[in-house]
């Protein structure tokens, strides 16, 4: 039989110990990013000192993500709030609000030269593109903006950010030199792809492939022979070397595709999101070398 | 010159559209006059039954080999004999008709498929990968297809014969012959092996359509099954080729689009067919006069 006294005894034991948690765990900064790609930047400015959640984890889709209770949850507790900004999350204002947050708010993407592209959804309409971090001097900026707002909430960090800022910055120095070089192994006259994803305007801008957004299969309904057809024309006039078509979910009919134009298939660009650690690209770093990667194999050989 | 642009030339600059095109006529061969017999035995929705039957065996084929075409036809092959068979052998010695245990077994079938689709757990839609494109056609499934055609044709005409006399009158088959029971079987045999064929090539919709709905617009027009046959093969030819047209120069997706097509003549044979058509009843003849 328990009696009331025992009850409030145990009342105030459990009280006590959730008093001391936050308290007997190592203090870490707490910190928002609202999608993995950003998250992974500022993991590696932050280091120890922070630790970092993200709203959209991998292979989450931030454009048409709608956040949950939690979310408000995990604003709440943070004290910085990383968004890439120029449109990508339209819904973290609405967050923040319904949050009553006390974060402070940080759009990484501040300093970027911004590109215009066709709104995906109203063709004729332009937005700025958001995907930014397809450019690695983009991301390099990324992470200045990162540490500066990572320094300002936390001045006792201010020589470990620089110092991780100062590493990361040389890790993707050389990767951008990586990039480089990977695409002027590509002869100038094969330097172009389609692709049915539209995030990779600023890629195309820094590194010169150009990325050509198919005519026709925008959807992953059955394509019709009209769709099929113009995919067809419109790769063997404009002499593309390959495609990646990761809307098109039937292997079949992609293969077909390919063998009637004479179009080699790519395999996956991730451009949006990372992948979980099984996945081909768990960090930015990877993702890049991943999809240059397979940029380079698909046409070079 | 126009006419050339509208008919001829999608066919002429693109091979997916001729690879579609003769799948297409290969399946109407061999499955439009099956559905001509379906129709005549009033089993005309056992089609669509048996298409959900074949569904565990393609999904246990699936799980043992992959994405294998030649692993996925025998087990859909495999399955949908067990469930003919069982339907038919309940049919004959037990009360119950046909299409009753038909029902009951392609009921249990699929529940048995949608079980080990779920608990084989992989991430790919296996519902997607069954069915097939009709744009998408490799030389594999054009000759899974035609071979399919050939061996129903050969069939169909070593059991043609008593086929028609059960449709017809199984009474009198049953006192003059003792065909009848092996050539129901066949035939049975037949519809699995031409749903499952145009099942994993061109969908189950198209499979299914393409069997019945010619079979159901020759009924119109001919008197004799020989005439219903052709009639119905050629209906299913031209559902193809016209479907395959309509998809090129609309945005329509090729599959339905056949079958739509095939549906538009079904309605102009209702209202205008030669036999039993709405406005021939009523617009009547003159008659004979003695």
């Amino acid at each position: 039989m328990i009696t009331r006294r025992q009850s409030l005894a145990a009342a105030a034991a459990l009280a006590a110990v959730l008093a001391a948690g936050p308290a007997g765990a190592q203090e870490k900064m707490k910190v928002v990013a609202t999608f993995s790609i950003l998250a992974d930047l500022v993991k590696n400015v932050g280091g120890d000192r922070v630790e970092v959640a993200a709203l959209v984890g991998p292979n989450g889709d931030a454009h048409a993500y709608s956040p949950t209770p939690a979310d408000a949850k995990t604003l709440a507790a943070a004290k910085v709030v990383f968004a890439n900004g120029l449109g990508f999350e339209g819904w973290i204002e609405r967050l923040i609000k319904a949050s009553a947050t006390r974060a402070a708010r940080v759009v990484a993407s501040t300093g970027i030269k911004q590109r215009k592209m066709e709104d995906e959804d109203h063709p004729g309409r332009i937005q700025t593109d958001p995907h930014a971090w397809q450019s690695v001097a983009n991301a390099k900026l990324y992470v200045a903006n990162i540490r500066d707002a990572l320094i300002k909430a936390d001045p006792a960090g201010k020589s470990a950010y620089e110092a991780n800022a100062r590493a990361y910055t040389a890790k993707l120095n050389t990767l951008e030199r990586e990039v480089r070089a990977a695409v002027a192994k590509i002869p100038a006259d094969r330097r172009k792809i389609i692709t049915s994803h539209d995030a990779f305007g600023y890629f195309q801008a820094a590194y010169g492939i150009a990325f050509v957004a198919p005519q026709g299969v925008s959807t992953e309904s059955e394509p019709s022979a009209a769709d099929v057809a113009k995919i067809i024309t419109q790769i063997r006039r404009e002499k593309i070397l390959a495609v990646f078509l990761e809307n098109i979910t039937d292997s079949r009919l992609l293969k077909r595709i390919a063998e009637e134009s004479g179009a080699k298939i790519g395999g996956t660009l991730y451009s949006d999101a990372l992948t979980d650690a099984k996945g081909g690209a768990p960090t930015y770093l990877d993702m890049m070398r991943h999809n240059v990667r397979q940029l380079a194999t698909a046409l070079t050989t | 010159m126009m006419l050339y642009s509208y008919l001829i030339a999608p066919f002429a600059e693109f091979e997916f559209m001729r690879r579609a095109l003769i799948g297409m006529i290969a399946l109407s061969l061999g499955a439009a006059p099956i559905g001509v017999f379906l129709m005549l035995r009033r089993m005309s929705l056992m089609g669509d039954a048996m298409a959900h039957a074949i569904l565990p065996g393609a999904a246990i084929g699936f799980l043992l080999s992959g994405l294998s075409l030649y692993a996925m036809t025998a087990g859909g092959l495999i399955a949908g004999f067990v469930v003919a068979l069982l339907a038919g052998i309940v049919a004959r010695t037990t009360e119950l008709k046909e299409d009753a245990s038909l029902a009951a077994f392609f009921l249990v079938s699929l529940a048995v498929g949608v079980t080990i689709i779920s608990i084989g757990g992989t991430n790919i839609d296996l519902l997607h990968i069954l069915f097939g494109n009709v744009l998408a056609l490799d030389n594999e499934t054009l000759v899974l297809i035609a071979a399919i055609t050939t061996l129903s044709l050969a069939i169909l005409a070593l059991i043609y014969r008593p086929l028609v006399v059960e449709c017809v009158d199984p009474g009198f088959l049953r006192s003059v012959s003792r065909a009848g029971a092996p050539a129901h079987i066949a035939f049975l045999a037949l519809v699995v092996l031409n749903l499952v064929g145009g099942f994993h090539a061109l969908g189950t919709l198209l499979a299914v359509g393409i069997m019945m709905v010619p079979a159901a617009v020759s009924r119109f027009w001919g008197r004799d099954v020989t005439t219903m046959i052709l009639i119905a093969i050629a209906c299913g030819m031209f559902s193809g080729y016209a479907g395959l047209l309509l998809s090129f120069h609309s945005a329509a997706p090729a599959g339905p689009a056949i079958i739509l097509v095939a549906g538009a003549l079904y309605v102009g044979s209702v209202l205008f067919g030669r036999v039993g058509g709405l406005v021939r009843q009523l617009v009547p003849r003159r008659h004979l006069e003695a």
